[in-house]
This record gives C-alpha cells, structure tokens and sequence, in this order.
C-alpha cells in the first residue's frame, strides 16, 4: 500500500475529514460550481474579492477524500493572493499533478499543494484534484459558468 | 477456527453446484490468470463489461485470418461463407431468445444503439405532441436521453415510473401512470446500478391492456437470466454483446414482425436498399432494412461463439450458482459496519452497489484497485437514480459465473482495508 501512501498523504486525509473554509459565504461577490459528472463530485466556490485581490475563500460540495482536501487546500492558499497569482498557482499545480513537472522541480510558491504529487501516479484521479482549481477559474472569470470536467 | 463469515459460506460452496465447476471455467476465461498491482485479478466489474472466453477471441481471431470478407455482398467463396456465419448468428440468437423468426434479430452496436433505433424509426413515425412515454427511475442514461430526445422532437411527455426504496419498480405507480395518452414503454429487465429483476411479464401484460408496446432493455438481464421474448410477449428486446461475453461493439435488438415491417428504416447505406435510383430508392425487407453499412462481421462472429459458449455452459447450471454468491456476498458486506447496499430488492441479479459512510466510492475504488480488485464507482449511468436515493455516487460489485466465494471473500476484505485505510 506505499504507493496509496503517495496519493492519500496524511495532510491529504487530514484536510478530507476536517476541511478548512467549508462554509457559506454570505458576502461574497463570485461564485461558481464545478461538478464532476463521472464520480458525482460537486462543489461550489465562495469568492470575495476586493480588487484584483482575493480577500476571502470558502467552499461546500460534496466529493472525495482528493476533491475535499484539493478544496479546502486551495482556499486556504489562496487567500490574500491576486488574481495574477492564483492563475499562475494554477498552472504549476496542474503541472505537478498531471506529471509534467517532478516533485523536486516544483516552485517553492506552491506550498501544501505540493502534498498532491503523487497523484500524477493517478491518471484517473487528476480530476479530482483539478475540479475546484476549474472552479475558481471560472469563478474569477466573467461568465462565472458551471465547469464540469468533462 | 472457523469465522462467521466462513459458516455464512454455503457448506462446500462447490459441492452444492455439483454440475458447475467454476474452477475448470476460470480456465475459459484467459484474462482470469492477469495479475494487477501485484495481485491476482478480482473483476468485479461485469456489469460494465463481462470478459471473454477463449473461444470467442479465436472465433474474431478467426474471422480475419481464415474468412475476412464482406457480407451479401461478393460471390465468391470468402464472401459466401462469411455470409453464412454472420446469418447462422442470427439463427442463434433467434433461438437465445426464443423469437419466433430469425428476421426479427437486428444487429447493432448494443443496446443504446439498439433503444436508439426504436426512438427514432419506431418513434418517429407513431408519437405525436401530447402523447406520452413511460420509463422508470432506475433506467440507465441510454434508456431515457434517446425518449426526451423524442419527446422533445415531437412535444410528448416523458412520465417517470416511481422507485421503491428497496429499489423495486413501484408497480403500482407505474400503473397509474397509463392512461390513452400512453404510446410507448420502455424499462430495463435489470437495473444496472441495483440489480433489481423487474417484473418485465406484468409490465408487458399491463401495457398492452393499454394497446400500449413496450421495450425491455435486456442488458443486465441476458447474462444471468434466460431471456424469452415470446413468453415475456414484449414488443422489443435490446442485448449487448459486450456484456454477455461476447466482444464489444455487437449487440442485437429484437422487434415483433409487425413492428418492425411498418417502420421506416433508420440509417441510410448499402444493404439497406432494395433497389437505387437518384428519383427513389426501395428498402430492402427486414432485418436488413435496419442494417445500413458493413456490418462488424467479426463482433458477429465473436458472438456467435459467447452464445454457443453460454448454451455450453447452461444457465441452468450457473444461475443458481451466480445466485448463492450474491447471497453470500450480500450477507458479508450487509454485516460490515458503515457500508449500506443499495438496491435490496427480492428478486436480484448479481449485483450489489454499496456506499460506506464518510467515504466516497472514488476512494474506496482507488483502494480495492490496488488489491487487484475491480469494481465500477460513481453513477452509473443512472444519474436520477443516484438523486432519488440521495447519494452523489456507489461502489457496485457486479458478478458473473467466473467469479468465486474467495474472491467475494477478498472484497470484503478490501471494503474493511479501505475503512482501516481511510478511517
């Protein structure tokens, strides 16, 4: 089970149980829902954003152990970053799960989130991982759309 | 010392199947020697795809080194008997469900192209604005997007037939809901996400008090039942070959003679015609009017042999088999703390779909994966049937006769690993 270690990493399972800015946020200005139509997993992003700055996160949804900490992760780095920044988060997160980018070359800007390397192992579960990035994306943008993954 | 989980095993699981050697049939099977992650092969995922006996990858094997030709088409000798081996199949499966007349078998893909064929051809020339079609809520995808798809060609209404929180068909429901307005039924014969055996005969019976046809999707239901069309009376019967056995990519709608001839043809091509002209173009007579195109000669054959592999083996040697071990599979996972089955209906396939608190089927699949172990996670294609039992996704167990006591043994020990895992 070593190689299910990678991907469940204690921070990982720790964050699933107990997430971080699982709420409703009343205040918020963007919002958006991603939803993974092949395991079910749905989320919906709370954004408050002043400026180009985010100045408050939260989330709730439903999904697995990946999708719930890759949330509550996400909130809780982004916070007080600018936009410019949580797109370029983004990317080098997508290209640390995805495998494009080994563990030793991620930027050090990445933080926690470097906690989902071994998902890359996982081809089947980059989703899970990516759906609430997705979801931002779409929050920040204009149209603020419901993203699926699919 | 023995468990409780051991005497919950039937005594001597084998001996009580005396005329079925599960042993002797994992030998048929030659994906049953893989190894995965390390761990000898548990597929569990039959409902999704059965795998396939020996015989039925050298019948394809066969075809393109000893008999690749197209059909009705040349005269010569390739030609001629590859005609005669993708006919002869249509003569098997004529008798694998008990229809009256060999024209009556159309192959398709499978059974979503098989439903889609009905709506279109069938359904486009009976169903009118206002009238009204009625499925369940246990139907997979393909038995409802190809009716709203109609429904909203033509401005009828899709009524739902309700679902029982055992995951039985609220037959009483579905009766209400027929009434003159009603032009078309179609419900599965088994769920594919609950296993529940639908009384498909009643249903039948019901409808045609109503002049009402039906479509049963037979799906789930031909690898563990013995199907008979006539005795069911249905107006339609869908199987996938992919699921009984044979390769992916062939399945077979059956229709009634009288349907069937008044029905325009559904794709345009070759072998569809009787005759060309730029002015007018004759159809051919069933079951070619329906099979535009090359066909998949191969998938044919492939079939061919699954069917003379399943009349082999016998259903009623397997079934009863396949049965005890949904009984003890179901007895096992029921005692684990934490994990509900969904779907306990009391006729059932062999099926089990589960959901274990605070933990999500995606996890839980993950974790069996790497046991070697492989079960089907998330919705199934059932995406309302997940809504009506409020749960977003369930882990499903699907078995076939290939699969054994130690296997459902080796699940659930996966099912409490991933627990001592996650939890």
């Amino acid at each position: 089970m070593s190689d299910l270690r990678d991907l469940y990493q204690e921070m990982i399972l720790g964050h699933s149980k107990s997430p971080h800015n699982l709420r409703v946020m009343p205040e918020a200005n963007r919002t958006a829902q991603g939803f993974n139509p092949l395991c079910g997993d749905k989320v919906k992003l709370y954004v408050k954003l002043e400026g180009d700055r985010i100045a408050d996160l939260s989330f709730e949804g439903s999904g697995c152990a990946i999708s719930t900490a890759s949330a509550s992760l996400l909130t809780d780095t982004l916070k007080g970053k600018t936009t410019a920044e949580a797109d370029a988060l983004f990317e080098e997160f997508h290209d640390l799960v995805t495998g494009k980018r080994q563990l030793d070359e991620a930027h050090n800007e990445l933080g926690k989130l470097k906690v989902f390397a071994g998902v890359a192992e996982f081809p089947m579960r980059v989703k899970c991982a990516t759906l609430v990035w997705h979801t931002l994306r779409s929050a920040l943008s204009a149209s603020q759309e419901t993203v699926t993954t699919e | 010392m023995a468990t409780a989980r051991e005497t919950a095993r039937p005594p001597a699981a084998t001996a009580a199947h005396p005329s079925f050697d599960v042993e002797r049939v994992r030998q048929d099977f030659p994906i049953l020697q893989e190894r995965i992650h390390g761990r000898p092969l548990v597929y569990f995922d039959n409902a999704a795809t059965s795998q396939k006996p020996r015989a039925v990858i050298e019948a394809e094997r066969r075809f393109y080194e000893n008999l690749c030709a197209n059909v009705h088409r040349g005269v010569h000798w390739l030609s001629e008997h590859a005609t005669q081996a993708y006919e002869d199949t249509r003569i098997k499966l004529q008798r694998f469900l008990n229809a009256a007349d060999s024209r009556e078998i159309i192959f398709v893909r499978g059974t979503t192209e098989a439903i889609n064929l009905v709506a279109s051809a069938y359904g486009r020339k009976n169903i009118q604005a206002g009238d009204e079609i009625i499925i369940s809520g246990m139907e997979h995808h393909s038995n409802i997007v190809p009716w709203q798809m109609l429904c909203e060609e033509k401005g009828a209404y899709l009524k739902v037939a309700p679902v029982l929180d055992s995951g039985e068909l609220d037959f009483e429901g579905f009766e209400r809901l027929l009434n003159t307005r009603t032009r078309f039924v179609a419900m599965n014969h088994v769920s594919n996400v609950l296993g529940t055996i639908n009384p498909a005969k009643r249903i039948v019976e019901l409808a045609h008090q109503w002049n009402v046809p039906v479509l049963l999707d037979g799906a789930q239901a031909a690898p563990h039942l013995k199907v008979d069309v006539r005795a069911l009376d249905c107006d339609f019967y869908t199987v996938s070959g992919h699921k009984l056995f044979a390769p992916t990519g062939i399945g077979a709608l059956y229709g009634k003679t009288k349907w069937l001839e008044a029905m325009p043809p559904y794709q345009g091509g070759g072998d569809m015609i009787a005759s060309v002209t730029f002015e007018k173009t004759t159809y051919n007579t069933i079951p070619y009017k329906f099979e535009a195109g090359t066909p998949n000669i191969a998938g044919t054959l492939g079939f061919s042999a699954a069917i003379d592999y399943l009349n082999d083996l016998k259903f009623e040697s397997f079934a009863p088999y396949e049965h005890d071990l949904l009984v003890y599979a179901t007895e096992a996972i029921s005692r684990l703390d934490g994990v509900r089955i969904i779907g306990t209906a009391k006729e059932k396939a062999a099926v089990i779909s589960f959901v274990m608190d605070n933990i999500h089927p995606h996890d839980v699949g993950t974790i069996l994966d790497r046991e070697g172990i492989a079960v089907r996670t998330g919705h199934h294609c059932a995406q309302p049937l997940m809504d009506r039992f409020n749960v977003p996704a369930t882990t499903r167990a699907s078995m076939a006769f290939y699969n054994t006591f130690e296997e459902v043994d080796a699940l659930v020990k996966g099912i409490q690993g991933v627990k001592e895992f996650l939890g």
